[in-house]
């Protein structure tokens, strides 16, 4: 009341008072806390991320005491719960590629076709309608694309392409089909913001000049959003990768070493996911097994991952 | 320096026609010189004294060694070509700098003696007393009445209908909004968001109010009354204006403050510089320095 | 969004703007003098058919998938799916009664933890975080780097940390939330940011220039207007934490609970994602039914959230 009452009077102009005090009325603790508590809570991303490394490092670090290292990274038989066991994880990094490959190799062309006419071709109605649908597809969960795959894709694929599915409803190709069909709409969305953030003056020269449409998407748009283009195709690396329940429902579970699409793989992932929802008893050599093939895949995620972040970044700084 | 170079050609197209205009000031003005003076200009309390400010943002100097007075219940402007530093000059008087984390400021502005950027002061409480009007209307999304209502709020003031309807009518604003106080601010024309801004800073009742080229966004006649009330409030604050608009300096202040651009070609740096500091009537009508009186009569711009 | 505000700020420097004027500018000379118009307006012809086709692959396989679960589950749709719990006796009668309340005990539990922690870790990131010091790019790099980081790596974070480990609550609900609300965090923060950014800096300036402190302006005037978009953000974050499967699988989810579940109860929980998961793994064809139905149960609740946070977005998002 007294603070109101000295500002109240230089409002009025005249008075002969000393001026009021510049320094803070109270200490405002309180501010100082919250802004801890704020920080606190983003630090708790930290923590996390030291938290998932601790908790995959710690097994690993046992398995290798049993397994060789060598012996993991290069040996081309997986059978972790047979007797004898054998630790060689290039049959399951195989066909996490194989499926990831399969994958790419569908999302790819049908991911940027998809890019290229949402940001040159679509009008702004038609583009209002399809980009949230293509985000309605990026966000079905990925069991129910899985039950697709095996279900559906699975038996026509068979009945038109035999050679794709030898073991049937279990194939790489189809696995890898069903997660391209996950991926589509992460290469078109990214790819498009990418393309559009190209200046339109760019666009304008080179129309002005008379080049075709076209010729102004392949040749003049595509090139100058590039790295935001490969950072869409890297992150959707990554999520193939990381993908576990399409491969779990519709890659088998037979550690093959091969790019057959027409065979039955086990993915690092389906690995992971199979083997833990069993009862292991902690600090087996299957569950330390876990941790190893688990840290495996966080190594090759974490690069691809921070190597679209980099691509991202650069393409934001040139255009924003 | 699209933005500057395209401004200094709109200043010399309209040379001609700003100096016929400038001609009539004179002769306005000299009229009332000829009257004699009885009061020193100079005399009054003064709210603000710089002492060799110089404001830098990292390693690059913005404004250089400014030293002058600001008066109390008056109306001082900061006149200069843009890029002169006027407006970083202004957002020292109340700290607001400091959002700009490399700013820095040497030199010292002493605020009734205290210098503002002295280790105890709050630049929370500093803007408590210092209040400011941006160059384009920044209403909040909210009603009108919470968008006045805001600053007393926070400050924990009392009788927040009473405050409200007297800042509104302080910017001359109650008469168009008095029946629309819940509306929402951003359905306001550009002149009635800019009178709403002004009556906000009002409604906490600060000393001092500054104004950050209040008009630059708004059509002449919202600027004509911008003006008006800045007049009438005068009497209550003491103001401090940034324009780029001479007449609006002659037009609105007691004060007027002139700074250019200085070049060191070598570096390609660019800072600001104050030239000449006086009392309105002789900044635009006997300037002490030829660069004032080249840029006032708009030799050069 | 983002391309609106690449327009807004064309701040390309100077070097930049050359070399992709110059490349612009190489291209269509290039195109121009290799043209031949008639040519040109057939492989235009072709290239946006084949750009038609790719959009209209991915959009028949978003139409295939609804259609192809509506279908096949048609037959167990009914108020059955709802009110009661799996049997392996009777699967005709079986239903989702455990899992949708277990998925519904889990999100709420998510939302309790990530709405907190993510808005305030993404105000700090924004409001209070100095750019200039490592460890706070540190924490916005990890952010980043954690919302690509396989699901199934949580699971074995929820596995090794929550369940077991440090904190060993063991195979109950809470866990699952905590695991699942880890994984949706740092989308969380990321959309958060976004929106926190897109209130313009006049609104902090007029606040801060009438005396208010820095949280007083961040409470009163920037998180109210960040509003629209921070639920958009969580609605998005949320619908993802339903349809997750992979992590619930290693943090003890078990297939096949018949009783409603409690947060903290240790007899077991399931979610809809993983029932379903586990009915479609089964041989028989009644179960896959069962699944497609489940399919169909998650896809109508998504598809709400999706087209409310979309609304929200279309409708506040040119406020400025």
């Amino acid at each position: 009341m007294e603070a109101r009452d000295t500002i109240g009077a230089f409002g009025r102009g005249g008075a002969d008072r000393p001026p009021p005090s510049l320094e803070a009325s109270s200490p405002r603790y309180g501010e100082k806390l919250i802004k801890g508590f704020l920080a606190s809570c983003a630090i708790l991303s930290v923590i996390t991320t030291t938290a998932i490394v601790i908790s995959l490092l710690l097994p690993t670090a046992d398995f290798f005491g049993e397994v060789g290292f060598t012996d993991f990274l290069f040996g081309t038989e997986w059978a972790p719960t047979f007797t004898p066991a054998a630790f060689g994880v290039l049959p399951i990094l195989v066909g996490t590629i194989s499926t990831s490959l399969w994958g790419m190799l569908f999302a790819v062309p049908m991911g940027l076709g998809s890019a290229i006419w949402l940001s040159e071709y679509a009008s702004p109605k038609a583009r209002k309608v399809v980009k949230p649908v293509l985000e309605v597809l990026a966000g079905i969960p990925t069991v129910a694309i899985g039950i697709f795959g095996l279900v559906f894709l699975s038996p026509v694929i068979e009945g038109v392409f035999p050679f794709m599915v030898n073991v049937p409803p279990f194939s790489a190709g189809v696995a890898g089909l069903a997660i391209g069909l996950m991926l589509v709409p992460i290469i078109a969305s990214i790819s498009d913001d990418a393309m559009r953030a190209v200046p339109g003056g760019l666009r304008e020269a080179a129309y002005g000049l008379g080049s075709t449409k076209m010729k102004v998407a392949t040749r003049v748009v595509f090139p100058a959003a590039i790295s935001g283009i490969i950072a869409s195709l890297v992150l959707a690396g990554s999520r193939a990768v990381g993908e576990t329940m399409v491969v779990l429902l519709v890659a088998g579970a037979s550690p093959n070493l091969t790019f057959d699409p027409g065979s039955s793989v086990l993915t690092m992932t389906a690995f992971i996911a199979q083997t833990a929802t069993g009862d292991i008893s902690t600090g087996s050599i299957t569950y330390d097994t876990i941790f190893a093939v688990g840290a495996l895949l966080f190594v090759l995620t974490l690069i691809m991952n921070i190597f679209a972040i980099r691509l991202v970044r650069k393409y934001r700084e040139v255009y924003e | 320096m699209v933005g500057e170079s395209r401004v200094k050609e709109t200043l010399k197209d309209r040379a001609p026609e700003e100096q016929s205009e400038q001609a009539g000031l004179i002769q306005q003005i000299s009229v009332r010189e000829a009257a004699p003076t009885e009061v020193d200009p100079w005399a009054g309390e003064k709210v603000f004294d710089l002492e060799h400010v110089s404001v830098s943002y990292g390693s690059s100097l913005a404004v250089n060694d400014v030293s002058m007075t600001i008066p109390k219940n008056e109306v001082t402007a900061l006149i200069g070509p843009s890029g002169c530093g006027k407006s970083t000059l202004l957002r020292c008087l109340n700290r607001m700098n400091d959002l700009i984390p490399s700013a820095r400021v040497d030199g010292e502005v002493l605020y009734h003696g205290q210098n503002l950027y002295g280790s105890k002061v709050d630049p929370v409480q500093v803007r408590k007393l210092i209040g400011m009007v941006f160059q384009k209307p920044n209403p909040f999304p909210k009603s009108i009445f919470d968008n006045v209502a805001f600053g007393p709020r926070i400050l924990g003031l009392g009788d927040i209908d009473h405050r409200v309807e007297k800042a509104l009518r302080g910017a001359a604003l109650w008469d168009e909004v008095k029946d629309r106080l819940d509306d929402n601010a951003y359905g306001m024309s550009g002149g009635q968001q800019q009178r709403l801004c002004i009556a906000r800073t009002m409604a906490v009742d600060p000393e001092v109010i500054l104004m950050d080229e209040p008009c630059s966004a708004l059509d002449p006649i919202s600027t004509a009354k911008v003006e008006d009330l800045m007049n009438e409030l005068k009497e209550q604050y003491s103001i401090v204006i940034v324009t780029h608009n001479m007449q609006q300096a002659a037009r609105v202040s007691d004060k007027t403050a002139f700074l250019i651009v200085e070049m060191d070609a070598a570096e390609g740096n660019r800072w600001g510089q104050l030239v000449e500091y006086d009392e309105t009537d002789r900044i635009f009508t006997n300037p002490q320095d030829s660069r004032t009186e080249d840029y006032v009569t708009g030799k050069v711009g | 969004m983002r391309p609106q505000s690449a327009g807004n700020s064309p701040e390309i420097s100077g070097s930049e703007r050359s070399r992709l004027a110059t490349a612009g500018a190489r291209a269509v000379t290039l195109a121009q003098l290799s043209s031949q118009p008639r040519g040109d307006r057939f492989k235009g012809g072709i290239f946006l058919a084949l750009l038609l086709f790719a959009v209209a692959i991915a959009l028949l396989g978003l139409v295939a998938i609804i259609v192809q679960a509506a279908v096949k589950g048609a037959p167990a749709f009914g108020m059955d799916l709802i009110t009661n719990g799996p049997s392996t006796l009777n699967p005709e009668q079986s239903g989702f009664r455990p899992a949708l309340l277990g998925t519904l005990y889990l999100i709420l539990g998510v939302i309790l933890l990530v709405v907190p922690l993510g808005v305030s870790a993404a105000v700090y990131l924004e409001e209070y975080a100095d750019r200039t010091r490592w460890w706070n790019r540190m924490i916005e790099l990890n952010v980043q780097n954690l919302a690509g980081v396989p699901s199934i790596i949580y699971g074995i974070l929820g596995l090794a940390f929550i369940v077991r480990g440090p904190l060993d609550l063991g195979f109950i609900l809470a866990a699952g939330s905590m695991t699942l609300a880890l994984l949706v965090l740092p989308t969380v923060i990321l959309a958060a940011r976004e929106a926190i950014r897109a209130v313009p800096p006049s609104i902090r300036e007029g606040s801060l220039a009438l005396g208010a402190t820095k949280w007083q302006t961040i409470r009163r005037q920037v998180l109210p207007a960040a509003i629209p978009g921070v639920v958009t953000g969580v609605i998005l974050a949320i619908s993802r934490a339903i349809g997750e499967t992979a992590p619930l699988l290693l943090v003890g989810a078990a297939s096949f609970v018949t009783f409603a579940p409690t947060f903290f109860g240790d007899n077991g929980y399931t979610a809809l994602p993983v029932m379903i998961f586990n009915y479609a793994a089964r041989p028989q064809d009644e179960f896959r039914v069962l699944a497609a139905a489940g399919v169909i149960m998650m896809l109508i609740v998504l598809l709400a959230m999706n087209s409310f946070a979309i609304w929200l977005r279309n409708r506040y998002e040119q406020q400025w």
